[in-house]
């Protein structure tokens, strides 16, 4: 069964609404911590969750909240959720990293590569209890570096488990350069394990949705696990108020506070030589430009863009769809708000 | 003197510390961005940057303490410690005596804890009594700037390992970063003498294991640490309106415990009031209890603790947490109880 592209995108679209509105009741102060989206890899859940089915579990990591939404999980306790209240998925206990549905074998960490060993759970359990099903977990590669990941990957082949790991490499763990921090190339880690690696464009929805399918199959007749590497972009940064982002959005607002005791700092005596300190200084002008290289908001990196090219020759049914998804976020983000102040 | 802000304070001393002493060094996830002005100043060299790797980089600054260096170690939070523990637990807190009091571990555990801006349970923990628990761990959790920088110093001298509790309430930076992210519309209720206060222009070490009082008063003795000083001095301030005079101590460091201040107030008030951000069973206001009950001291005892997993919803949240109300009604009833 081929992917339906169309409804692939309104799946994204809802997606994207969604988190838009969450991003813009966090800037309004109503979520008062962090804020972690998913906006840039709604093309990779989307491409992996919707070839899930009855009885599969997912392993989520610190953004999970995407995934949850396609699976199936009701927008509504999701959204009273992230605002604290007693009406939300959790009672308000646990928030956009914390989010739970037994319901849908749905857990998250906020732990950075935890999501390794609970899908070696879930499968071990899916393996015993419900045969054929299976499980996916989803991480950055940052924490390709964590050893429990590691360790999972490994534990999944020796027990043969229905895993599919799908990391999703947006080249930065929060401030560093993944890259910088990271020995080797991560398939052919993978591969060290004996685990089959599949790489794809993580902005193309349609490429992700066919690995998936296959892995997804495989792990589901007994074959095992699979890895798929998956590149995207995060819209937002790691998370809303992204010091970076800021950082280049608004330099004059915020450059002299970062800046002046830099340079103050620099030029202290007692401390390394002036190499030593360079070359500290340049690390930090690197970490900066990479971050204004990597254009956030360009279009040709927007997993929505790209799928909708698809979609431009029905341009009356495309709009119809967009105006449909958009008014079920709207109505959810209204009736959720009434419910809260009433 | 000058002004200073908590974590501003923390990393003047590390400036003033690797200026003298070029064993020590600084790592963690993120430190070069997040420790830019000492990057600058001392070189990647001395301020290194880590994959999210906490198990092999904690482990490694514990062994290169036990070979010479000074390593200071930055977890992004001590719930993260949860992934490393055996560094802790069963390494830098074992070598001394595994070795005969021959060798030790001189690492310094730089952990952001603690609640107030709504980041969940997985996130916001305090952990210093489960930390203390371990014997050859020293635990300090420091409530000002001052002692922040006090208490750095000292552990960067003590010849074993620290784990240095930063509150990211007290903290400008951590609270920037987790809490408000730039926004001007949230609110936290960030305690002004523990965020901002005066230290010296050259500060000087805080000695580990004590503890100061920070009101005298002679009904009860309230003791705590870090955020949890703050509430209980407003508290004791709302009780004076009642005619209740409570002194509030700040232990500084939960171990090893200044045993000797924490007796000589509650006998003189005969009253103990804990106050513990931390987790209250299996912890340090059980522990302040039996310190009190192995002496001829009589006294009542009472805490204000966190009993339960800390909720996401930020009005929960603060009521999981000790909170002003929660001290006062405590006081009020273990007052009213030994009437």
């Amino acid at each position: 069964m081929p992917p339906d592209i169309w409804l692939l995108y309104s799946q994204m679209l809802k997606s994207r609404l969604f988190e838009e509105a969450i991003a813009k009741l966090w800037h309004d102060g109503l979520i008062s911590g962090e804020m972690h989206l998913g906006t840039g890899e709604e093309a990779i859940i989307t491409g992996v969750v919707s070839n899930l089915r009855e009885g599969d579990s997912m392993a989520l990591d610190h953004r999970g909240t995407s995934a949850m939404l396609i699976r199936g999980v009701d927008p509504v306790p999701i959204l009273h959720e992230l605002l604290g209240s007693p009406k939300g998925l959790c009672g308000g206990m646990g928030g956009h990293m914390h989010l739970f549905s037994k319901e849908y074998l749905a857990a998250s960490s906020g732990i950075v590569g935890a999501a390794g060993p609970t899908a070696v759970g879930f499968a071990l359990a899916a393996k015993y209890l419900r045969p054929g099903t299976v499980t996916t977990a989803f991480f950055g590669e940052g924490a390709m570096n964590q050893g429990m990941l590691m360790e999972s990957i490994n534990l999944a082949t020796v027990w043969n488990l229905p895993v599919l790991f799908v990391c999703k490499n947006d080249r930065w763990s929060i401030t560093t350069e993944s890259a910088k921090m990271t020995g080797g190339d991560l398939n052919e880690r993978v591969h060290g394990f004996g685990v089959p690696v599949v790489e794809e464009d993580g902005l193309d929805v349609l490429a992700v949705w066919n690995a998936a399918h296959d892995a997804i199959e495989r792990a589901r007749s007994g074959l095992g696990p699979t890895f798929l590497h998956a590149h995207c972009v995060h819209l937002e940064g790691h998370f809303l108020g992204y010091q970076l982002k800021r950082l280049i959005r608004s330099p004059i607002k915020d450059m002299p506070d970062v800046a002046i005791p830099l340079t103050q700092s620099f030029l202290k005596p007692s401390g390394a030589n002036i190499r030593e300190r360079l070359s500290g200084m340049n690390s930090i002008i690197s970490t900066v430009m990479a971050t204004l290289r990597s254009s956030r908001r360009e279009s040709r990196k927007d997993p929505l863009f790209l799928a909708r090219e698809h979609l431009h020759s029905e341009s009356t049914r495309l709009k119809e769809l967009e105006d449909k998804v958009e008014q079920e976020i709207n109505q959810i983000l209204a009736s959720v708000l009434e419910e809260e102040t009433s | 003197m000058r002004n200073s802000l908590f974590t501003q304070a923390v990393d003047d001393v590390l400036a003033q510390a690797m200026a003298k002493d070029p064993r020590v060094i600084i790592m963690g996830e993120d430190v070069p961005m997040l420790r830019s002005n000492l990057l600058v100043r001392f070189g990647p060299n001395r301020v290194l940057g880590t994959p999210i790797s906490e198990s092999s980089f904690l482990g490694a600054g514990v062994a290169a303490s036990m070979a010479g260096l000074r390593p200071v170690v930055e977890v992004y939070m001590v719930d993260f410690l949860g992934v490393c523990m055996d560094a802790l637990l069963n390494h830098a807190s074992k070598v001394e005596a595994f070795s005969g009091g021959k060798w030790t571990a001189p690492v310094v555990v730089r952990a952001p804890c603690g609640g107030g801006y709504g980041d969940g349970g997985q996130h916001e923990q305090s952990l210093w009594g489960w930390l203390a628990h371990i014997p050859g761990l020293t635990v300090v959790v420091p409530s000002t700037p001052a002692d922040a920088g006090g208490l750095m110093l000292a552990a960067l001298q003590h010849n074993g390992p620290v784990i240095f509790f930063e509150h990211k309430l007290l903290s400008e930076m951590w609270l920037e970063i987790m809490g408000s992210g730039g926004r001007t519309t949230t609110q936290y209720d960030v305690p002004g003498g523990g965020a901002k206060g005066t230290v010296s222009k050259h500060m000087e070490p805080i000695p580990i294991g004590k503890a100061v009082l920070r009101r005298s008063g002679s009904d009860i003795t309230i003791v705590s640490v870090g955020v949890g000083v703050h509430r209980a001095l407003e508290a004791a301030e709302l009780l004076e309106k009642e005619y209740i005079s409570a002194s509030v101590l700040d232990l500084r460091t939960v171990s090893p415990l200044d045993k000797t201040l924490v007796c000589e107030s509650v006998a003189q008030t005969g009253s103990l009031l804990v106050v513990d951000e931390d987790y209250e069973s299996f912890g340090l206001s059980g522990e302040l209890s039996a310190v009190v009950s192995e002496t001829s001291i009589t006294c009542k005892f009472a805490r204000v603790c966190t009993q339960t997993t800390i909720p996401y919803s930020r009005s929960k949240e603060d009521q999981v947490l000790p909170n002003v109300d929660r001290i006062r009604n405590g006081a009020l009833t273990l007052l009213e109880s030994r009437r």
